[in-house]
């Protein structure tokens, strides 16, 4: 069955950068000194701890619980000890910190519970989604969010298709592609649990072109079931996103504020799939991910397999250290990763660590617009972004979502081929930070304002109470004052 | 040519009848312009204005005895919007947005007085006599009563530390191109 596909508007060819580490097997990284996992690694509420200083924890077990409806349990990457629980740097472009349980490993990396094997297509749909949900799987494609929390849609809104995104558009980035090739098989099985918990008639696993061995890999892999299909897709940058590979694979675009679920339609990562396996297949709880330690100012790139919560310094450290001091060290790809702090540690949603050197960088000087619309012929959303760069400058933060800053995915296609180094993407990224400023605190006004309001109420009802309570006693002492006036009129006159 | 002069004379007279009458049926009392303000303002009465509160801050707005810059708490934004509502332009540059504060309780030096609980516009104060007070942070508008009324010098005004969470892009900034 061959699939026909839709073009995408817009898209650049970013230099891909992935051979350093395409070529190499996926190794192991040594257990560090210290474990930083942050309570927050997801979209939604952070997790509540539920160890205390001192305890001891083994590899597998609980160490925090999901809070409210959008959230993710958190889990001990291996056993030994909880040493502190406070805030550590955050893999986040403000270098703030967030909650982090820290822990030293024993060195005996001892699990909880013994592996055990059970067959997921005996379980309900529910019970995959309960399985997904406690064992913390999230997003792994980078955005993070709860897993758990898709997969239950698909009991509110029937869904057709399964979009597997094995597109890793991103440069340097080669963890996904290490993934298909060497563990296909575990990735198809996810995939059909995956299926089996959707209830969707087909899988539709989209590769882009310029990953042949994962393609072929795949292929084979997924013979064992008709309903799951690989897709290749052409390479462009950004593939990825959700929302241009259900274009591509659909010609369906999705519209402004919708979910792809109201398509019919659910799109999941493959490092996802292979997370879903581990969880429902063997219990085990997502603790570690492959990173791609990539970038030209490191010495050994290489794709590792990293303990959820070793920091940044370790990982760099086994891929032997830097060959020269980074210009830049980012999270995620050199599109759109996020700039991070030295300490930070690898959470759930780190695809790579990307060390970048001053010339692979290349800041050109900014220069002024001239309107060549370069950057419009590049947006893959058909947004015009020198226009909405122009307003935001102005500060016209009204005018920037007239021409559609709030369909705007951030993937950097416009700076990426501005002529004049424009920081366009930054401006977009520092226009939406302002709207949602302001729209928290017009929301905390307005209670403010109910609260002022409800306040003035009380104060003149209790003045009203008290100026009727003063009359009421008012009149009871003047009528017990006639009475008494009466009395002694009686006695006199008797 | 009369019956035109005669239609459109009716029809003035007739018109400008029922305007006259609609005029005084439908009679609005307040001023809606100060209505549609102060709507828009905190609402907190925090009197950093120089007004006595949020409702004349907002007729003497809409008097145009007031610049649509008069409101610290609303910062940038509010100015904004009260200068597309009045349809005025306002020089803008000058109004910087002022460092969110929130009032904190230094629990040492509280005596619990309950003056900074009867202060607050909000009632983000919580306490009682003789015991130490307590700032609800998501109630407070950061107007700095309490802190005039405070005996002990205990409440302070402290600005918001970002966190991850409310942490937010800075604008780039660019050479001079």
């Amino acid at each position: 069955m061959i699939l026909r596909l839709f073009r995408i508007r817009g898209g650049v060819h970013p230099p891909e950068h992935k051979h350093p580490t395409a070529s190499r097997p996926i190794e192991a990284c040594p257990l560090p000194a210290r474990l930083y996992v942050p309570l927050q690694q997801h979209i939604g509420a952070p997790a509540e701890p539920v160890v205390q200083v001192g305890e001891k924890v083994l590899k597998g077990q609980l160490i925090g619980h999901a809070q409210g409806p959008v959230s993710a349990p958190v889990h001990a990457p291996t056993s030994g000890t909880v040493t502190t629980i406070a805030p550590h740097a955050a893999p986040h472009p403000s270098g703030l910190p967030v909650v982090c349980v820290t822990i030293e490993p024993d060195g005996e990396d001892r699990w909880e519970s013994a592996p055990a094997e059970t067959d997921p297509f005996l379980l309900t749909p529910r019970e995959i989604g309960e399985r997904v949900a406690a064992a913390g799987i999230v997003g792994m494609g980078g955005a993070a969010f709860p897993s758990a929390v898709k997969l239950g849609a698909a009991t509110r809104t029937p869904i057709h298709t399964l979009i597997i995104n094995g597109g890793e558009c991103e440069p340097y980035l080669t963890c996904d592609d290490r993934l298909m090739r060497e563990r296909a098989v575990e990735v198809i099985d996810g995939v059909r649990i995956m299926l089996h918990g959707t209830q969707a008639t087909r899988a539709l696993i989209a590769i882009e072109e310029n990953k042949p061995s994962a393609i072929r890999e795949l292929k084979r892999a997924a013979r064992i079931d008709e309903r799951v299909m690989v897709v290749r897709i052409p390479a462009l940058y950004p593939m990825g996103s959700e929302k241009h590979m259900i274009q591509t694979l659909t010609g369906r675009e999705l519209p402004p504020g919708r979910l792809p679920a109201d398509l019919g339609l659910i799109v999941h990562n493959v490092a996802t799939a292979f997370a879903v396996h581990r969880a429902v297949r063997f219990g085990r709880p997502l603790i570690s991910r492959i990173v791609t330690v990539g970038g030209g100012a490191l010495r050994e790139p290489r794709n590792r397999e990293v303990l959820i919560g070793t920091p940044i310094e370790d990982l760099v450290e086994c891929c032997g250290g830097f060959a020269e001091e980074p210009a830049r060290l980012l999270m995620g790809g050199p599109m759109m990763g996020q700039v991070i702090p030295w300490n930070a540690p690898v959470v759930k949603g780190t695809s790579g660590v990307i060390a970048l050197t001053r010339e692979e960088i290349h800041i050109g000087e900014t220069r002024a617009c001239i309107r060549c619309g370069r950057c419009v012929s590049a947006c893959p959303v058909g947004l015009m972004p020198l226009e909405m760069a122009s307003r935001i400058r102005a500060d016209q933060f009204d005018g920037a979502v007239d021409h559609g800053l709030n369909d705007c995915i951030s993937c950097g296609s416009c700076a990426f081929v501005c002529p004049a180094s424009i920081p366009l993407v930054q401006f977009f990224n520092f226009a939406k930070g302002e709207l949602v400023a302001r729209k928290t605190a017009q929301d905390k006004s307005q209670v403010l304002k109910l609260m002022a309001e409800q306040r003035q109420a009380r104060l003149e009802r209790e003045a009203r109470e008290k100026a009727e309570a003063a009359a009421r006693k008012k009149a009871e002492r003047e009528a017990a004052k006639r009475a008494e006036q009466e009395a002694a009129a009686r006695e006199t006159g008797t | 040519m009369y019956a035109a002069i005669v239609v459109l004379t009716a029809m003035g007279l007739s018109l400008g009848f029922v305007l006259g009458l609609a005029a005084r049926l439908f009679r609005v009392e307040a001023d809606p312009v100060a209505e549609k303000i102060e709507a828009l303002m905190p609402g907190s009465q925090c009197g950093q204005c120089g007004y006595p509160g949020c409702k004349p801050a907002a007729e003497a707005l809409a008097r145009g005895e007031a610049s649509v810059t008069l409101c610290p708490p609303g910062g940038r934004a509010l100015a904004e919007e009260l200068a597309q509502l009045l349809g005025v332009q306002a020089d803008l540059s000058g109004v910087k947005d002022a460092v969110p504060m929130l009032a904190r309780v230094d629990e040492d030096l509280c005596i619990g007085c309950l003056k900074c609980l009867r202060a607050c516009p909000t009632d983000a104060v919580i306490g009682a006599a003789k015991q130490i007070h307590c700032v609800l942070p998501e109630a407070c508008s950061g107007c700095g009563k309490c802190v005039d009324v405070c005996p002990t010098e205990c409440m302070q005004m402290l600005p918001i530390e970002p966190t991850v969470r409310t942490w937010r892009w800075p604008k780039p900034v660019l050479a001079a191109a």
